[in-house]
């Protein structure tokens, strides 16, 4: 096992470099130039050269993302050039936002999905099936854009259930926090929870017919052991690996929905960083981003080993 | 079938299980499928049943519906009575009460019957738990206890292991000790040995022959293997298409075979001594047929070799063998036309 963490992080280190390597590239890449975005109405050559020196474009690529990432090493992003604040101050008030609307949505989406993934395998060819069945049509079919948008103009706009748009950290209030994070991750993990629930679905349906459920059967157990000890527990190896890849798509879906909800995240930042050529803050942003995905694999395989004991044994050999 | 004696009244005790015109049927896709017809069957106390035939006659199907372990899409039709209670048509929780505690089952293929991602401990712990209300540790406790019981060294760290770290033997042995945690009365074995390798299914045979003789279970073994009938069975039921052609105490079933069907499965098994040198098995010619429904005919006409026009016009029923010889303790039993009468086991030759 320990061997098998080392490799793997090793593996992940490189990724992380590579991914560095392909944003620097990347950012540069675009069109457009972030000194005549400063500049404003005074593009002169002279103040546009101050730019340059003043940010480091004027120094060579190789040159500019060694300073880079010395400097990442060292828990410095630089400085953001539409703003003039650090990037890691920035990044600290978007993360959390980001990250508490993610695992919302996560959460939302593997309770429901799981949920109506199993009433749809257990309750096969009848009502309950069907409605599932539907339901996970619609949302994996209905863009969260559109969702939200919807939402907002009947529970937000036409009732006031719930706030329209706008953050409140969870240090001010907690309550205030959540009422304004249940609608976003609702509308954010439908997707998800769509695509888990056709999973859970069929892989419960593989798990219910096989030998050791017709076992535990015959021991007298009641459904529930059966479905959810024996049945449901193999399956959710099929469903952790969906979800770890779905995350991806989460968090570029939530780039989306807190644009469309006015949530001050991660996404809000992306935008306007790459809107105003703001490389140290889109390079910072795609740096974290890469580094989540990277964690969320990892995680996914240590969960791997802890619902199916024969990856441990694998890891262990290999 | 009715007219005769049923077999149960020879022995002392009440049977703990009787079976009575047993039908199963299967709605498919393109119509239904009769499995089972009318099946008769009882198991004495501390009795060890065989029930033999090809893949696809119904002796399976047969073990499954006795505690209602079929697919929905199956249809039981008839009585089956577990200690004098109905099961046929009971209620869920009657039957998932009697499951396990009172009636068990060991499945083929040890390997997929346990659960891959359970320690085995807790997967015998799990019947004691339901059926006993046991705590999690005392339960597991008890699972040292019967995984040593049922032959399985070091039990203490065996019972921590998952199914993928033992052999296949001590498969099927974790498997029997879940089935006799709760002292069952009845053990249903299907085809228990069928996945193993030969060495290990004698050391199998012998954990059942304890059982039975340390706590009176009464087991019903299916296998298509004459040669674990013949060494652990007291009696054996020779299943056809579905039916019952043929039941006899075992020795008998081997000396005089009376169905043409069981005289074919004989001389398709290898014995020691019986083909030694050029012989050729004999094979049955043909297969099992699938029977949208029964007919009112001796199913195996279409493969027999004494077939003649009346076998296909009316169904045999199963009535005691026209045999000069004493029947023994059990009574030989045969639904055919032509019975084979005092003419011993055939000869290679007899068939070729």
């Amino acid at each position: 096992m320990r061997g098998y963490l080392l490799r793997r992080a090793w593996q992940s280190l490189l990724t992380l470099v590579l991914a560095t390597v392909v944003v620097f590239l990347g950012v540069r890449a675009l069109p457009g130039d972030p000194a005549l975005a400063l500049a404003g109405e005074d593009r002169t050559p002279e103040a546009l050269a101050a730019i340059r020196r003043e940010y480091g474009l004027d120094q060579s690529l190789p040159v500019q993302f060694w300073r880079f990432l010395t400097n990442a090493l060292q828990g410095d992003l630089g400085t953001s050039i539409r703003t003039g604040q650090p990037v890691s101050s920035m990044l600290r008030t978007a993360l959390p936002v980001t990250l508490e609307l993610s695992l919302l949505a996560i959460a939302i989406a593997v309770v429901l999905g799981v949920g109506a993934g199993v009433v749809a395998a257990v309750r096969r060819g009848r009502p309950a099936e069907w409605v599932a069945n539907a339901l996970a049509l619609l949302g994996l079919s209905v863009p969260h854009f559109w969702l939200g948008l919807v939402a907002i103009l009947y529970l937000s706009v036409a009732t006031g259930l719930f706030p329209a748009s706008g953050f409140v950290p969870v240090s001010e209030s907690v309550a205030q926090n959540l009422h304004h994070l249940v609608l976003p991750a609702v509308i954010l993990g439908t997707g998800l929870s769509a695509v888990i629930m056709r999973q859970t679905r069929s892989s419960m349906l593989d798990a219910l017919s096989t030998d050791f459920v017709r076992t535990a059967e015959a021991k007298g157990l009641r459904p529930r052991a059966v479905i959810g000890r024996h049945a449901l527990r193999n399956s959710l190896i099929v469903v952790v690996t969906i979800v770890g890849l779905q995350l991806g798509g989460l968090i570029s879906g939530a780039v989306v929905t807190e644009q469309i909800f006015g949530l001050p995240g991660f996404g809000k930042l992306t935008i306007d960083a790459v809107f105003q050529r703001d490389y140290p803050v889109i390079q910072a942003v795609v740096l974290v981003t890469a580094s989540s995905y990277i964690v969320i694999n990892f995680a996914v395989d240590l969960l791997y080993s802890i619902i199916d004991p024969r990856v441990r044994v694998t890891g262990d050999a290999s | 079938m009715t007219a005769t004696a049923p077999p149960e009244s020879l022995v002392d005790a009440p049977p703990v299980l009787d079976v009575r015109d047993l039908s199963v049927t299967f709605r498919t896709e393109t119509g239904s499928v009769s499995a089972v017809d009318g099946v008769n069957l009882s198991l004495a106390p501390g009795e060890i049943v065989g029930i033999v035939g090809e893949s696809g006659c119904g002796k399976s199907v047969t073990a499954m519906s006795l505690a209602g372990l079929l697919p929905r899409s199956a249809r039981i039709d008839g009585s089956v009575r577990l200690q004098g209670q109905e099961l046929v048509g009971a209620r869920p929780s009657t039957l998932r009460a009697a499951r396990g505690r009172d009636i068990a089952y060991i499945f083929q293929e040890p390997m997929s019957s346990l659960n891959p991602v359970l320690t085995v401990g807790r997967q015998v712990a799990e019947v004691l738990q339901v059926h006993e209300r046991l705590s999690r540790r005392e339960a597991l406790e008890r699972a040292v206890e019967l995984l040593a019981l049922v032959g399985i060294p070091s039990a203490r760290e065996r019972v921590k292991h998952y199914p993928h770290q033992l052999s296949g033997g001590m498969r099927q042995r974790v498997m029997i000790a879940m089935a006799v945690a709760c002292s069952p009365k009845v053990l249903i074995a299907d085809e228990p040995t069928t996945a193993l390798d030969v060495t290990v299914q004698a050391g199998i045979l012998d954990v059942l022959r304890d059982l039975r003789d340390r706590f009176g279970t009464s087991i019903l073994v299916i296998t298509h293997d004459l040669g674990v009938i013949a060494d652990i069975a007291d009696r054996v039921v020779v299943m056809y298409a579905g039916r019952i052609v043929e039941r006899a105490g075992v020795q008998r079933l081997f000396d005089r075979p009376q169905h043409h069907y069981a005289a074919g499965l004989l001389s398709a098994s290898p014995t020691p001594g019986r083909h030694a040198g050029t012989h050729r098995l004999q094979e049955i010619p043909g297969l099992v047929p699938v029977l949208e429904a029964q007919p009112d005919a001796c199913t195996f006409a279409d493969r027999c070799p004494a077939a003649t026009a009346r076998c296909s016009s009316a169904a045999p029923p199963l009535e005691p063998a026209p045999l000069a010889a004493d029947v023994g303790d059990h009574p030989h039993e045969v639904a055919c036309w032509h019975p084979r009468g005092d003419r011993p086991r055939p000869t290679v030759e007899e068939h070729a």
